[in-house]
């Protein structure tokens, strides 16, 4: 098994197909993340770092490049394969919470299971796995509660269980902070070094330098290209 | 992804937006409603016609004058009656039949106004499959010999007599007295004619005391009832009587001046109309069906738009495009069901509640059912695919960022 639970090569991401109107998000950007890492990737609008973020999240395909992913390379998947990339490898946690206001909170985390194919655990089982994914956010006494009963740093961490249920190697989070206020923003940091120290490969976005720092390690993407690794001065941004 | 966990995804989905659910049904529930009520209001017509036509008489043939043929409504006489029961082979019985005005009746100190008389031959119970309640009718000597004895429906009986017996009692109809001998078992309102109303006398009685002022040819019949010996005889007897009239008349049997009809030609004749009346509910019906189904088209599209960012998030969750679109696909084919099994029902109920109620009568097609539920659920596959595919054609991250 390969040490890097991502690895990136030479990948472009070109818009337009006109060689004077092609604009390149990605420019041949290389870059690596071990397991049980935890990357911050930083970068102005427009730098290519959302591109990069939905490439590495398997929503989008590159126009050319590789993209290794838990030893696979994932860059030539039909949707239905991303699908299940997805649904095995990644746990996504948006800023905007992306909850569904009609669910409660178990059902929510249990959203992911639904579409896990190889699964054949009971419904009793499910829900167990789900309870126990709350619990490990803290929010084992919210199973029952809609999103709209809940703050919005809870919110963020019933997303974090629902990205944690199928145990996947690799938590996507983009910009995990950006609709909290800083008392919360601490609490889901923590959450996010908790699941660090457990062995979960953490790749964030985000623009705030101070949430950048918590990361062990900053990728720093300008005009479709890393312009740093291992840190970002604001000179470099 | 299993169906039956789609199937809850698809569920939830609907139960979002109850009322809104709810309306979307509406029209194909009226759609299969409607399909279920017309279906049964035509069947209960047609039922109706061949029950009336079948109470005329079983191998029955009927004779009557060409209408729209000049001087054709004096030309079937009573004589020609008389040359059919002699000389066509295959025939139980012949009657002739005459109605003059409606008369005064008075008997037994009580007078009725506009009863309606007819004159027969002494076939006619035989023939009409008509039989007696009490007493007997009267023979072809007493027709012959102008006996004035009088038959009465069964109401008629009733209202002239009350509880006694009208047997040998004497009634005046008209200026003409008469001797009760006989009284008809009750037959009902049969195509407007209410059998139980009428008074029956010897057709030549009729001839001789009301006809002969009124026509020229007082011994002209409106209608002459051909019982036939069976079924397979029918055509051999229609044969006959059409050379044998042809004849008499001196006219062409290929152009006749009288129209012999069977109860099935008469069946046949009623039931053309009513398909041409049920065909039009029929297209009725399959409209508010189609009106129905894009209904649920359109709402299923404002639904897919309206959860966009949801399509996105399931995706991003590891959700195939197929198992996006047989969601949407279910809660169409949901909507559609629910709708056609609450059609069902209002149809079926309300197909015996108008049979009930009013004077329609209904017959539920048993086949409508199952057509109808049928319908539904193949316009709920039919017009839930296309938002069901758009759905499944979102692209995640589009979808996600969609507000």
């Amino acid at each position: 098994m390969s040490e890097y639970l991502i690895e990136v090569q030479n990948l472009s991401k070109v818009y337009g197909e006109e060689q004077d109107a092609m604009v390149y998000a990605l420019n041949d950007l290389s870059a690596k993340v071990e397991r049980g890492g935890f990357v911050a990737i930083m970068g102005p609008s427009g730098s290519g770092k959302s591109t990069l973020m939905n490439i590495l999240g398997c929503l989008d395909r590159p126009t050319s490049g590789a993209y290794f992913l838990d030893g696979r390379d994932v860059s030539g998947l039909n949707k239905n394969e991303l699908a299940d990339v997805r649904n095995q490898k990644i746990g996504f946690v948006f800023q905007s919470f992306n909850l569904l206001p009609r669910l409660s909170a178990l059902e929510n985390v249990l959203m992911p299971m639904l579409y896990d194919t190889a699964n054949d655990l009971s419904v009793e089982q499910q829900r167990a796995r789900a309870t126990e994914a709350l619990a490990s956010v803290g929010l084992e006494k919210r199973t029952h509660h809609h999103p709209n009963q809940l703050s919005g740093g809870q919110q963020q961490r019933v997303a974090i269980a629902r990205a944690l249920i199928n145990r996947p190697p690799l938590i996507l989070a983009d910009e995990p902070t950006g609709n909290l206020d800083s008392k919360a923003s601490v609490e889901i940091m923590d959450l996010l070094h908790q699941l660090h120290k457990q062995g979960v490969t953490v790749v964030m976005v985000t623009h705030e330098q101070d949430i950048a720092s918590h990361a062990g390690r900053i990728i720093c993407v300008r005009d479709g290209k890393t312009v740093a690794d291992g840190h970002c001065s604001d000179k470099t941004l | 992804m299993k169906l039956n966990k789609i199937f809850r995804v698809a569920w939830e989905g609907l139960m979002l937006n109850k009322v809104r659910s709810f309306l979307t049904t509406l029209g194909v529930i009226i759609g299969v409603a409607s399909v279920i009520v017309m279906m049964a209001v035509s069947a209960g017509a047609e039922a109706a016609i061949a029950e009336q036509i079948n109470a005329l008489g079983a191998n029955l043939l009927i004779v009557s004058p060409m209408r729209g043929v000049p001087g054709a409504g004096r030309t079937l006489l009573y004589e020609d009656a008389l040359a059919i029961g002699e000389q066509v082979v295959g025939i139980t019985g012949v009657s002739a039949e005459q109605s003059p005005a409606t008369q005064t009746v008075k008997a037994n100190g009580v007078t009725l106004d506009a009863i309606a008389v007819v004159g027969t031959s002494a076939d006619f119970p035989s023939v009409r499959d008509y039989p007696l309640a009490e007493g007997v009718y009267f023979t072809s000597a007493d027709d012959d010999r102008k006996l004035k004895v009088a038959v009465l429906g069964s109401d008629l009986a009733k209202d002239l007599f009350g509880t006694d017996s009208p047997l040998g009692q004497t009634i005046t109809v008209g200026s003409t007295k008469l001797t009760v001998i006989g009284i008809m078992s009750s037959k009902g309102v049969v195509a407007d004619i209410d059998y139980d109303g009428r008074v029956y006398l010897p057709i030549n009685v009729v001839f001789q005391k009301f006809m002969a002022s009124s026509l020229m040819n007082a011994d002209a019949v409106r209608t002459i009832y051909v019982k036939v010996a069976s079924q397979d005889k029918i055509e051999s007897v229609t044969t006959q009587i059409t050379s044998l009239l042809a004849k008499r008349h001196d006219v062409d049997a290929t152009k006749p001046d009288f129209s012999i009809q069977t109860q099935q030609d008469i069946i046949a004749t009623q039931q053309a109309t009513t398909a041409a009346f049920r065909n039009l509910l029929a297209w009725v019906a399959g409209v508010s069906l189609l009106v129905g189904g894009i209904g649920i088209m359109n709402i299923m599209l404002v639904s897919v738009t309206e959860r966009t960012r949801e399509i996105g998030l399931r995706m991003a969750l590891g959700a195939h495009p197929v198992d996006v679109q047989t969601q949407f696909l279910l809660e169409a084919v949901i909507l559609s069901l629910a709708g056609g099994l609450v059609g069902v029902l209002i149809g079926v109920g309300g197909s015996l509640l108008f049979g009930a109620l009013g004077d329609m009568r209904t017959q539920i097609v048993p086949l409508s059912v199952p057509l109808a539920f049928g319908a539904a659920a193949a316009i709920g596959i039919f017009f839930g695919y296309y938002p069901a595919t758009q759905a499944a054609k979102l692209d995640p991250i589009v979808a996600l960022r969609h507000e």
